[in-house]
């Protein structure tokens, strides 16, 4: 394949307009997504209905009967000429409980990364995490940030049941389920946060964009919690 | 009025609770959700005087029977060719009647489609999730599946009896053979034989469905790239092809990114005629250009509208 010059813009059907940014998992280029993402936000075309940001492209998604690829393309372009928004800081904690049966992979994690257990812990609640994206189901926050050390390739084959709450890694991407879901991550801890909040004004945890930091709990605080 | 109640005696598989679904949250990873065929949806609520969007039961080709326990309401089932038995009367569906106190309503597949929308008179009570009762099948959030001894609750249930008897079936409302699509987001995945093979090919529709898509079967596109990309957003009517060149079509509870690389993505407007295929029916894809698939989403509205007027007028 020729390299692409980037960005591109690819119609998606009659409602959509992809914008890429890039191929790879860089914050350099999720940065580039966020910024497109928010200035649309903020100065909206007519007829626009969502946008949708993954790792390196933004889904903008209109309504046909208004608008069309070409009126969508010129006003991202726009927008892209504009000065870069800041990314926003917000700066969400997640408690994790790491004891071994909320964490039934900690000890195949460790001996893969030629660590103990405490210090895979330690490395995971060293990591700075940011939310590049959600995806694979509601609420599924692709938090990207796990330390070099900690970075596994995923299961040859997926585990099935695996409760909500559990805190999974796989490369350099670590995520908190909110439903009992099949997964080929390594599930190192289980965490009662609730990033469904069940709130009408707020009902996710987490916006693309905002950094993540882990604190760690102990099962008495767990609990509690999870009964909160 | 007053409510009427019934009881769920069976129901199959993805038979659940829906209405106009929740737009704007593919951004959370939560899809729009709601009906698969959104059409017959509306004209089953419009049928009765009904804001098109209002919660209805969606009924798979599975089937689903109920008892009315107490009340009465006018309901309407429209999509596809099903077989509705009522109070010892058996009629297709696109049609009105009234469900009383102790009389039983079965809905079996019949000659053609695969989903039906059953509509009451009222206020179909439901469990909601960001503001929609659409159910999210593989979460289950929302108004939720039926399962036999479930109640279902009609507030301000009415008998609308100046609605009763046939519903139009438009034309648009018959299974659709062939699809119109846009070519990618992610065609540089395919060589061009891979690309013609897609377009040029007969389609079948397999056994292996449910509301987040349908797998396909036919000739092999195997992407000829590394599948090396980052996940991209995905919506409703994309044609993704796994790493093996299996291609299946994303439907109503689809994932909102995914890695695979989208050969090419249904039009919108085609999508609700193409679910009332069944498996091994033939499909085949016909390449349209953005500006070819605004005007084509266009012309349907307009048929749209003029169809949604004529059954609403109906008194």
């Amino acid at each position: 394949m020729r390299p692409r010059a980037f960005p591109v813009f690819a119609p998606v059907a009659e409602h959509g307009l992809l914008v890429e940014f890039g191929e790879t998992v860089d914050r350099a280029v999720n940065d580039q997504v966020i910024a497109l993402d928010a200035a649309i936000s903020s100065s909206p075309f007519e007829g626009f209905l969502e946008a949708v940001p993954a790792y390196a492209s933004l889904l903008i998604r209109f309504d046909p009967l208004i608008a069309d690829h070409r009126l969508v393309e010129a006003h991202a372009r726009g927008l892209l000429g504009g000065r870069a928004a800041a990314r926003a800081e917000t700066l969400r904690e997640v408690p994790v409980c790491y004891d071994s049966d909320l964490a039934p992979d900690l000890a195949a994690v460790a001996e893969a990364a030629g660590l103990t257990e405490e210090e895979v812990v330690n490395a995971h609640l060293a990591g700075r995490y940011d939310v590049f994206m959600y995806g694979f189901a509601p609420g599924y926050a692709y938090l990207a940030g796990v330390p070099e050390r900690l970075r596994l390739p995923r299961k040859p084959s997926p585990v099935r049941g695996v409760a909500a709450g559990s805190v999974l890694i796989a490369g350099p991407q670590c995520l908190v389920t909110t439903l009992i879901m099949p997964t080929g991550w390594w599930i190192i801890g289980r965490s009662p946060a609730r990033i469904l909040t069940g709130s009408e004004e707020h009902p996710f945890l987490f916006d693309v964009g905002d950094k993540v930091a882990f604190r760690r709990i102990d099962r008495a605080a767990y609990h509690a919690e999870v009964r909160a | 009025m007053s409510d009427a109640v019934l009881s769920v005696e069976s129901a199959g598989p993805h038979v659940s609770i829906q209405d106009g679904g929740r737009v704007g949250f593919m951004r959370y990873g939560v899809p729009r959700s709601g009906p698969l065929d959104r059409r017959s949806m509306a004209a089953a609520n419009l049928a009765l005087g009904n804001p098109a969007g209002a919660p209805v039961i969606e009924v798979s080709a599975s089937g689903v029977s109920v008892e009315c326990l107490s009340g009465a309401v006018t309901f309407a089932v429209a999509g596809g060719g099903f077989i509705v038995e009522h109070a010892g009367s058996r009629r297709g569906s696109w049609s009105v009647a009234t469900l009383k106190s102790g009389e039983k309503l079965a809905i079996r597949p019949g000659l053609w489609g695969s989903w039906c929308y059953l509509a009451f008179a009222g206020a179909l009570q439901s469990p909601r999730w960001l503001g929609s009762a659409a159910t999210h099948a593989a979460s289950g959030l929302g108004g939720g599946a039926l399962a036999a001894g479930r109640r279902l609750t009609i507030a301000g249930a009415e008998r609308r009896e100046g609605r009763e008897g046939a519903i139009a079936c438009p034309i648009g409302a018959r299974p659709r053979h062939e699809a119109r699509v846009t070519l990618g987001p992610q065609q540089r995945f395919f060589s061009p034989e891979a690309i013609e093979d897609f377009l040029g090919g007969v389609w079948e529709m397999t056994d292996a469905w449910d509301r987040m898509g349908v797998r396909l079967s036919g000739p092999a596109i195997a992407p000829h790239a590394a599948l090396d990309m980052p996940s991209e957003p995905v919506p409703r009517g994309a044609v993704q092809v796994a790493g093996d060149g299996v291609a299946a079509l994303l439907l109503a509870d689809h994932q909102t990114t995914g890695g695979y690389p989208k050969i090419a993505t249904v039009l919108d407007c085609d999508l609700d005629a193409l679910v009332q295929l069944r498996p091994r029916d033939p499909l085949r894809f016909v390449l349209v250009s953005p500006e070819e698939a605004i005007a084509a989403a266009r012309a349907a509205a307009q048929c749209e509208r003029s169809y949604r007027q004529a059954i609403a007028a109906r008194i």
